[in-house]
C-alpha cells in the first residue's frame, strides 16, 4: 500500500470538504478518483502532496500514511514530500521558459547544474513522456509555443524528471482535445510500471478505460473504493450505480 | 414620444462633449509642445549641451544640469529599485493578513499620494540636517529614492499578481521552496511587468523639482560632480557623491524665474531636452509593457 | 545538513524582505518626526493662535507676522480653480471612454493621456506663466502677470488624467448586466450613464476626485511660477499670491540660515500641507476599498 487514508476532514474556513474519509491506494497501480463536481476530488488529490497548504483558512484533520509517515506530522519537510510525490495539473501550465528548462527545473532546484547530467535525464523524460521525438530538435524554444496536449505531456516528463514515486494527476485531460487524450491515457497506462499513479477525472470511461482500482466521491464522502472492473460492472452502493449509469452528475 | 427624440439628442451632444472633454488634454499637450519649441528651438545646439550656465542669455547651457540630472537618477535607480522590489516581493508573496501587514498597505497607499515637496522637507530635515550630508548629490538621490519607493512598490506588486498561481503550484509540485519559486519563476516572469514600473518611477524622478529645491540643489553650478572613475587605485572614486549639484528641471526653474526675457528661450529649450528625455523613457516603457502583453499568453 | 542551510537561507530572505516592507513605515515615521520637531521648536516661538488666526503672512519682512490664512486662501483658490476646470472635464471624460468609446479609441487616448501625467511640473509652470497667463490677458486685462487663475487652470488640466482615468476604470468594473438591465428598458447611453453606471461607481469615482484634490493641494512648481508668491488674504483670481507649497520653495531658495524662525516656518506650514493631503489620501483610500468590496 502507498497511502493509507484514515478518518480525513478537510475544510476551507468553515465550509467542510471532505468528510470522514478512509481507504487504502495500492503501489505501483493505477487508482482513479470519479465523482461529480464539487464532491472533494481535487481536495483530496491535492491533500496527498499537501498542495492545500498554500491555500490560506485550508485545515484538516486525521491521517495520511505515505510508507507508514503520517505526511501531515509534525517535521515532515513538505518540499523533501512533493520531490517524491509529483503532480500533474488540470490546465497544462507549463514554465514561461524553454522545453530543456522545464523538464531540468526539479533538479536545478536541487542543487543539480551539471550539463551531461541535466541533459540525460531532460532527455530520459522527454521519451517516458513520448514527447522526445516531436521536440528534440528545438529544446532551446519556449515551452508556451507547443500545442496543448504536448505542453501537458512536458508537465509529464517535468514531474518524472525528479524521480518521484508517486504521480497525481488532477484531471490532465479536461483541457485536451480527444486526439491528445488519448495519448496521455496511453502515457498514464505505460508509467503504471513505475510510478504509484492517482488520477482525478470527471470522465467515467476515462476511470474505466486506465485505472485499475475506482474510488467514488460524494459530497465530500467516499461512497465506494474497489476494483475499477466490479465499480463499473456491479458497484455495491446505489448511489455508484446511479452515478455511473449517468442518472445525476 | 418627444422625450424619446429629446433624450437622444440629449445622448448625441453627449457623445460629441464626452469627445471634445477626452481631447482637451492631448490638445493643450500639442499645443504646450509647439509653443515650447516655437520659444526654444532656435537656442539648442552643442553649445547649450556643453556650456555651464551664465550671466548672459545667449552664451548660457545645461552641461552641468543634465549631467546632474544622470547622476540623479543613476543612484536613485541604486537606492530605491531593490528595496522597492524586494518590499513587493514581501507584501505580495509573503505577507499574512494582519495588523501590520495592513498598516504597512495603507501607508504605501498613503505616501504614494504625499505631495513631493513634503519629502523634500523630509529630506531637509533628515539627509541634509540630521545626517549631515549637506547639500550634496546623496542627499538628493537619497529624497528621490525615497519619493518614488511607493510607485516602484506598487507597480512591481502589479507585475507580480499578474503571474497566474498555476506557475507558482507547478512550482511547488516539484518540490521547490518558496524562495526558489519566487527566485526562479515568478520574478524572471514578472521581470518586463517591473521593468515597465521601474522606468515610469524614474522618469517621475526625472521631472521633480520641489523637493531638490527644497533639500538644496543649487541653481547656478558652473562645475561638474568629481568622476566616478578615477586614475588611482580602486579607480572607483565616491568624491562625486557629495559634491553639491544641480538637474535639469532647477536650471529651468531658474531660467524661469528670471526677470530678463533672454532666458525664457534658454528655458524653453531645456524643456525641450527634458521633454525627450520624459517621453523616451515613457515610450520605452508603454513599448515593453505592449510587447510583453503580446508574448506571453498564459 | 544541506536541508538545514536551505531552511535557515529560506527564514532569512523572508526577513530582510519584512524588513523593506518595514521601511516604508519608517519613511512615514520620519516624515512626521522631522515635521513635528522642527514645528514644535516654531511654536516655541510663535503662538498657535496668532497662527491660525493672523491675516498677515510676513515673516521675511522686518515686521513679522505669522498668520496661516493667506498662505491657505492661497491654495484654497488655486485648488478651487484646478478641480472647478478638471472634475467635469475629467468625469464627461471618463464617461465617454467607458460608455461610448470604441475599444480602438479607448486604447489609443488611455496611453496618450498617460503622457499628459508624465510632463513635468516645472515645464506646466512655464506653460502657465508665458503662454496661459499672456492669453488670459487678451481677455481679462486686469489680469496681473502673476495670479491664482491661470496657473489653476494649467492644474485643473494637468490632473484631468487622474480623475479620467481612475473614474473609467471604476465604470469598467461595474458589472454589464446591470447596464443591460437599463438598456432593455430602452435607455439611452446618457440614462444608463447618469441613472446606472455613474452610482454604481460612485465609491470609485469620490476616490478619483480625493486624490485629484489632494494633487491640486501638495502641488507646487506650477503655482511658484505662476502666482506670484506673494501671501496675501483675497479670494480674487485676478492678483499675485502665495499658495502653501509657494511659500515653502521661497524660503528654501533664499539664504535663510537653518536654525531661524523663518527657516522653522517651513516646517509648521508643510505639517499644515501634510495633514490635509494625508486626510484626503485616506478619505480616497477608504472610498476605493469600499468600491473594490462591491465589485472585486
Amino acid at each position: 500500500m502507498a497511502f493509507k487514508v484514515k478518518d480525513v476532514n478537510a475544510f476551507y474556513g468553515e465550509k467542510q470538504a471532505l468528510k470522514g474519509v478512509s481507504f487504502e491506494i495500492p503501489a505501483k497501480s493505477v487508482t482513479a478518483i470519479i465523482g461529480p463536481s464539487g464532491c472533494g476530488k481535487s481536495t483530496f488529490i491535492r491533500c496527498l502532496n499537501r498542495m492545500n497548504d498554500l491555500v490560506p483558512m485550508f485545515s484538516i484533520t486525521g491521517e495520511i500514511l505515505y510508507n507508514g509517515t503520517n505526511i501531515y506530522s509534525k517535521g515532515i519537510d513538505v518540499t523533501e514530500l512533493r520531490r517524491r510525490i509529483g503532480m500533474v495539473f488540470q490546465k497544462p501550465n507549463p514554465f514561461p521558459k524553454s522545453i530543456y528548462e522545464n523538464a531540468a527545473y526539479g533538479l536545478r532546484i536541487q542543487g543539480v547544474n551539471k550539463r551531461n547530467i541535466l541533459d540525460k535525464v531532460v532527455e530520459g523524460s522527454l521519451r517516458k513522456a513520448a514527447l522526445w521525438d516531436e521536440v528534440k530538435d528545438r529544446l532551446n524554444s519556449s515551452a508556451l509555443a507547443l500545442s496543448g496536449g504536448q505542453q501537458q505531456r512536458l508537465c509529464i516528463a517535468r514531474a518524472i524528471a525528479t524521480e518521484p514515486e508517486v504521480i497525481l494527476f488532477d484531471e490532465p485531460c479536461s483541457a485536451l482535445d480527444p486526439i491528445a487524450t488519448a495519448k496521455i491515457e496511453d502515457q498514464i497506462t505505460a508509467l503504471k510500471q513505475y510510478y504509484t499513479v492517482v488520477i482525478v477525472t470527471h470522465n467515467m470511461q476515462q476511470a474505466a478505460r486506465v485505472s485499475e482500482y475506482t474510488g467514488f466521491f460524494m459530497m465530500g464522502e467516499l461512497v465506494e473504493f474497489d476494483i475499477t472492473r466490479k465499480i463499473f460492472t456491479a458497484p455495491s452502493n446505489k448511489l455508484t450505480e446511479d452515478y455511473i449509469t449517468g442518472r445525476f452528475g | 414620444m418627444n422625450r424619446n427624440i429629446l433624450s437622444k439628442w440629449f445622448d448625441n451632444i453627449f457623445w460629441v462633449l464626452g469627445f471634445i472633454a477626452t481631447l482637451i488634454g492631448l490638445a493643450t499637450l500639442i499645443v504646450l509642445i509647439l509653443d515650447v519649441l516655437a520659444d526654444g528651438v532656435g537656442r539648442l545646439g552643442w553649445q547649450f549641451l556643453t556650456s555651464y550656465p551664465s550671466r548672459r542669455p545667449e552664451s548660457a547651457g545645461i552641461l552641468s544640469a543634465w549631467i546632474g540630472t544622470i547622476w540623479i537618477m543613476a543612484l536613485t535607480t541604486l537606492l530605491s529599485i531593490p528595496l522597492g522590489i524586494m518590499a513587493a516581493v514581501y507584501l505580495e508573496e509573503y505577507s499574512r493578513k494582519n495588523w501590520l501587514t495592513n498598516l504597512i498597505e495603507i501607508n504605501i497607499a498613503n505616501l504614494a499620494g504625499v505631495p513631493s515637496i513634503i519629502y523634500g522637507l523630509l529630506g531637509l530635515g533628515l539627509f541634509v540636517r540630521a545626517m549631515s550630508l549637506e547639500r550634496s548629490l546623496i542627499s538628493g538621490a537619497a529624497t528621490l529614492a525615497i519619493l518614488v519607493l511607493p510607485i516602484v512598490i506598487l507597480s512591481t506588486r502589479e507585475a507580480l499578481r499578474a503571474i497566474p498561481f498555476s506557475i507558482r503550484e507547478a512550482s511547488y509540485a516539484l518540490g521547490a521552496t518558496k524562495w526558489q519559486t519566487i527566485r526562479h519563476q515568478v520574478l524572471p516572469a514578472a521581470l518586463p511587468g517591473i521593468m515597465t514600473g521601474v522606468i515610469l518611477s524614474m522618469s517621475r524622478a526625472v521631472g521633480e523639482t520641489a523637493p531638490l529645491i527644497m533639500i538644496g540643489a543649487l541653481t547656478y553650478v558652473a562645475f561638474l560632480p568629481a568622476s566616478p572613475i578615477s586614475s588611482e587605485f580602486p579607480f572607483i572614486s565616491i568624491q562625486g557623491l557629495f559634491d553639491p549639484f544641480t538637474v535639469l528641471p532647477i536650471q529651468i526653474f531658474n531660467w524661469v524665474s528670471r526677470p530678463q526675457k533672454g532666458f525664457f528661450a534658454d528655458a524653453a529649450a531645456g524643456i525641450i531636452v527634458l521633454l525627450i528625455i520624459t517621453f523616451m523613457m515613457n515610450a520605452i516603457a508603454v513599448w515593453m509593457r505592449h510587447k510583453y502583453q503580446k508574448k506571453i499568453r498564459w | 545538513m544541506y536541508k538545514r542551510v536551505q531552511r535557515y537561507k529560506e527564514r532569512l530572505i523572508e526577513g530582510a524582505l519584512f524588513l523593506s516592507a518595514l521601511f516604508s513605515i519608517f519613511i512615514t515615521g520620519g516624515i512626521i518626526a522631522v515635521l513635528f520637531f522642527e514645528t514644535f521648536e516654531f511654536f516655541k516661538e510663535v503662538s498657535i493662535i496668532a497662527f491660525l488666526t493672523d491675516t498677515q503672512w510676513t515673516p521675511l519682512f522686518a515686521e513679522k507676522h505669522f498668520g496661516i490664512l493667506p498662505l491657505f486662501a492661497g491654495t484654497f483658490l488655486t485648488t478651487v480653480i484646478a478641480i472647478t476646470v478638471a472634475l467635469p472635464i475629467g468625469l464627461i471624460s471618463a464617461i465617454y471612454l467607458s460608455e461610448y468609446a470604441t475599444d480602438r479609441v479607448r486604447t489609443m487616448v488611455k496611453p496618450a493621456l498617460e503622457v499628459l501625467a508624465a510632463v513635468p511640473t516645472v515645464v506646466y509652470g512655464y506653460f502657465a506663466l508665458l503662454f496661459v497667463t499672456p492669453l488670459l490677458q487678451k481677455i481679462i486685462p486686469d489680469l496681473s502677470g502673476f495670479n491664482a487663475l491661470s496657473p489653476g487652470i494649467v492644474m485643473g488640466i494637468m490632473i484631468i488624467p487622474i480623475i479620467s482615468s481612475l473614474s473609467e476604470d471604476a465604470m469598467h468594473a461595474v458589472p454589464m448586466g446591470l447596464r443591460e438591465g437599463a438598456y432593455a428598458l430602452g435607455s439611452t447611453r446618457l440614462q444608463v450613464a447618469t441613472r446606472v453606471v455613474v452610482p454604481a461607481a460612485f465609491s470609485g469615482i469620490a476616490a478619483s476626485f480625493m486624490l485629484g484634490i489632494s494633487r491640486a493641494v501638495g502641488e507646487t512648481m506650477i503655482v511658484a511660477i505662476a502666482a506670484g508668491q506673494q501671501p496675501r488674504l483675497t479670494l480674487n483670481p485676478l492678483v499675485p499670491i502665495a499658495t502653501v507649497t509657494a511659500y515653502i520653495v521661497q524660503v528654501s531658495l533664499g539664504d535663510t540660515p537653518t536654525g531661524t524662525i523663518e527657516y522653522k516656518t517651513i516646517f509648521a506650514v508643510g505639517i499644515s500641507l501634510f495633514v490635509v493631503t494625508f486626510g484626503l489620501n485616506m478619505v480616497s483610500y477608504w472610498f476605493k476599498k469600499k468600491f473594490m468590496e462591491v465589485y472585486e
